[in-house]
């Protein structure tokens, strides 16, 4: 039977949906927020996108914190008395039409003056009217239409951040000083002794000159910076010979233009630096959207209900101490650790674990901080502050404060050093031919080698590899934080997995019935006590079984954190743990139990299963014989057995593992000379993945929450991770082959500057050619190499 | 001849005009977001096709 789907949202809708104005919603939020769009003549949302919307979230009182002056302030761009901007971020922009609906909020409320979406970075810029609506009143218009904010601690810190747009004015920059010094030096191109060329050349030459001079000390500060870093660490990076290049470039023209000797290399030198910066700005463009550096900071609230006196307050989670009284909403993070005091606590840890079965909490049982609460109201009292909570201690690990690019020598690197040793030598023995030749010429030559060995060409190969296989990936889903981690990828020889919400799958988990069987009569009896229940065991429990009539109950009976009771014509069960059913359990808990009893006889158990991800089997055993495997989990040996069975016997399983344990591991196997790739997903992972080479978060949904990583897996595309990293190693292969290309370029070049013959034309030709071929290779391979990714794992 | 000064002149005049356009572009944040501009662009059709539904409406009472 197929669903409609929801008109609002798209998800389809069961027995519950709700028809109103011909049309079908899955539930009241998805109907309301339509009803608000058509009464301000906003319809036009559902047309330029089907279903574009969300379910809007019960909000009662999360946003109160936004009526504190203090944190207005921190989260506002500016503000005076009648008008305030403030940037957002929502993490549900994802088309058209939400650009559409969120431009024209002034329709449903005229004190929002303007409001601008950025897509790309998922924010929208609100200008409002403070004498007549505030911050609070503007979230709460957004989250009533289903496009929540989410403010976390992290927009406190950060506050104003300042975009760095230097890249582009360098690249502007040397792109207008390279196309009219280009236009100036054309007429010299063709030595053509015309008269009046002769007469102006000098002036010709100097505008060149003045051209190139931001060129050299604005554009191309960077290379001879890093060059400069570079030397003093004593590496010879890339950076090394391009430094030299330009600079030597620059110092030639210049004499030559003011002796009169030549017309200078004044095109060459700026179209070298424009094609570099281009390489650059092609390589940095990644995501902004998703961010790689989130710790728990981006998690947390930013302010939550103290309860003082019988009054509830909102205060900022720093100012926490210990001794608090806190109140925990529905769906709230629980920011500290702490103690559990009133009301009945089930927490999803899943941020923290990766495991989606929520944990139930009675009065006096200890939280741990980043528990998110899901049912009803509770209230807690501090045991220790933000900063030094269980999870929050995990980030003052120095593994965070780590640099993982700057520590990895790349392939470009470690092939410049031989190369600027090479190129150094073949222009010292030139220079020395020269010398007794024709010492006339020995400054030519040596200038002449060191300008065009200049390794552009090998300086691009990598940036636009990577630069495109990072879109190509993106586009699979598979979300790289930068270039490097494609080469760090092709190096792995150890990967290690998360157990649970990596291998496994988080929203979805099995029950297998071990029991007596159950007559017809009882199969409807136990799915209409699961009925009334909200236990997320209970819920999931219901949706597993097949579908039944419903009886009405006579009566009904829920012990939170037992079980239930409840009874139907003259027939009674029980649902819960094996205490509550009247069972001894002999078994270690090692698994989740559901027990059944039915008139006080003994039935059966339900045990829930974590559901493996689909392909788990066939991805270890394609990666088994190119990598060590391992799994190492947080949690007990109850999966083992499964586990042997599913995946090759060479794999590792590693159980009761603590956050800093899977750190250690990882350190130690480091330490052995493995390159390890962690794959993991919660913020438990977080050290783990920090420590690996390559750090890999899991992720149901991409734009909500991940660890700090270096790169962040769709779930969908999990069982494709062998086909990742062998188009990464096919990228290491077109970087060599293009390295190759670039050497016979630089050797032709090479036999000019050599033999004392380099014209300016010859470099003028030869620097872009050389550059633009690179670049259309590298291109072209990565597309193929993309598109055979595709085809063969039928992405 | 000297007529290549003021030819000279204007032309880099011109570039450096439009280089500063470009500059100035950038700074305003014309470059930080190149994909929603693009959207925004088609959005006209849609406002103008609104108000038209409201004339038609105030027709009707």
């Amino acid at each position: 039977m197929s669903l409609t789907p929801c008109y609002h949202c798209g998800d389809p809708c069961d027995k519950n949906s709700i028809n109103f104005d011909e049309k079908v919603f899955c539930c009241n939020g998805c109907k309301t927020v339509y009803e608000i769009f058509s009464e301000n003549e906003l319809t036009c949302y559902y047309d330029l996108q089907q279903s574009p919307g969300a379910i809007p979230t019960e909000i009662h009182g999360k946003y109160d914190f936004l009526e504190q002056e203090d944190i207005i302030d921190k989260l506002i761009e500016f503000g005076d008395e009648t008008i305030q901007i403030a940037t957002l971020y929502i993490p549900h922009i994802h088309c058209s039409s939400c650009i559409w609906i969120l431009e024209n909020l002034n329709k449903l409320n005229p004190e929002i003056v303007d409001s601008q979406v950025n897509f790309g970075n998922k924010t929208v810029r609100l200008t409002y009217r403070t004498d007549k609506i505030s911050l609070k009143d503007a979230v709460i218009l957004l989250s009533s239409i289903g496009y929540e904010p989410y403010i976390s601690l992290e927009n406190l810190e950060t506050g104003k951040k300042k975009i760095d747009r230097r890249i582009i004015y360098k690249l502007g920059i040397a792109g207008f000083a390279f196309g009219n010094v280009m236009f100036l030096s054309f007429p010299e191109y063709f030595e053509v002794n015309e008269f009046w060329l002769e007469k102006y050349k000098h002036l010709f030459r100097w505008i060149m000159f003045a051209y190139s001079l931001p060129v050299v000390f604005y554009a191309a500060q960077d290379y001879f910076r890093s060059a400069y870093k570079g030397l003093r660490s004593g590496l010879l990076n890339i950076d090394v010979p391009i430094a030299l290049g330009i600079l030597v470039l620059f110092l030639r023209s210049t004499i030559e233009i003011m002796f009169d000797l030549g017309s200078g290399f004044f095109d060459s030198l700026t179209g070298l630096v424009f094609f570099l910066l281009l390489g650059k700005f092609f390589q940095q463009r990644t995501y902004n959207f998703l961010s790689f550096e989130r710790d728990y900071k981006s998690y947390f609230p930013i302010a939550i209900t103290k309860i003082e006196d019988g009054n509830e307050t909102p205060i900022q989670v720093y100012e926490i101490v210990e001794g608090d009284r806190l109140l925990i909403r529905n769906q709230e993070l629980i920011p500290v650790d702490a103690i559990l005091i009133k009301g009945d606590a089930m927490i999803d840890y899943s941020f923290v674990t990766g495991e989606s079965v929520p944990v139930m909490k009675q009065s006096g049982d200890k939280l741990y901080a980043g528990g998110k609460q899901i049912s009803g109201v509770i209230e807690i009292e501090t045991l220790k502050t933000v900063e030094q909570s269980y999870l929050t201690q995990l980030w003052s690990n120095d593994v965070f404060k780590k640099d993982k690019e700057a520590l990895f020598a790349n392939l470009t690197d470690k092939l410049s050093k031989h190369f600027t040793r090479v190129i150094l030598l073949i222009a010292f023995v030139s220079g020395l031919f020269w010398m007794f030749y024709d010492p006339s010429k020995v400054m030519n030559v040596v200038t002449a080698v060191l300008i065009i060995a200049c390794p552009c060409a090998i300086a691009l190969s990598a940036p636009f590899t990577y630069g495109n296989l990072l879109r190509i990936f993106g586009k699979l889903k598979f979300y790289l934080k930068n270039a490097s981690v494609i080469e760090q990828l092709s190096t792995i020889d150890t990967i290690i997995f998360d157990k649970t919400g990596t291998i496994t799958a988080n929203n979805k988990s099995e029950a297998f019935y071990d029991g007596i069987e159950l007559s017809s009569e009882e199969e409807k009896l136990l799915k209409s006590t699961l009925r009334g229940s909200n236990h997320p065991l209970s819920r999931s429990l219901y949706d597993m079984l097949e579908a039944q009539d419903i009886v009405s109950l006579s009566s009904y009976n829920e012990t939170p954190g037992l079980g239930i009771e409840a009874s139907h014509d003259r027939s009674l069960m029980k649902v819960g743990s094996a205490e509550y059913v009247g069972i001894e359990d002999d078994m270690e808990e090692l698994n989740t139990e559901v027990h059944i009893s039915s008139n006080n006889k003994y039935k059966g158990k339900f045990t829930f299963f974590n559901s493996y991800r689909e392909g788990l089997s066939r991805l270890f055993n394609s990666l088994r014989d190119d990598y060590h495997l391992a799994v190492i989990s947080g949690d007990n040996e109850g999966e083992r057995k499964n586990l042997e069975k599913l995946l090759p016997t060479s794999t590792k399983l590693i159980f009761n593992q603590k956050p800093e344990d899977k750190l250690e591991y990882i350190a130690f196997h480091q330490k052995e000379g493995s390159r390890i790739m962690m794959i993991g997903d919660g913020l438990n992972d977080a050290g783990a993945l920090a420590q690996g080479d390559v750090g890999v978060a899991v992720s149901e949904n991409i734009n909500v929450f991940s660890p700090a990583c270096d790169a962040i897996l769709d779930a969908s595309v999990f069982n494709h991770i062998d086909a990742f990293l062998s188009a990464s190693k096919s990228a290491i292969k077109i970087i060599k082959w293009s390295f190759f290309f670039s050497f016979l370029y630089n050797i032709i070049g090479l036999y000019f500057a050599v033999t004392g013959r380099l014209e300016p034309v010859i470099a003028a030709i030869l620097m872009p050619l050389s550059s633009i071929s690179i670049v259309v290779f590298t291109t072209v391979a990565t597309n193929y190499v993309g598109r055979r990714l595709v085809k063969r794992n039928k992405l | 001849m000297s007529v290549i000064y003021i030819l000279l002149a204007i032309s880099i005049i011109v570039a450096i005009v439009f280089f500063a356009a470009f500059i100035i572009a950038v700074r305003r944040g014309q470059y930080d977001d190149s994909y929603t501009p693009s959207v925004r662009m088609l959005f006209e059709d849609e406002l103008v096709k609104d108000k038209s539904d409201k004339s038609i409406e105030t027709n009707k009472d």
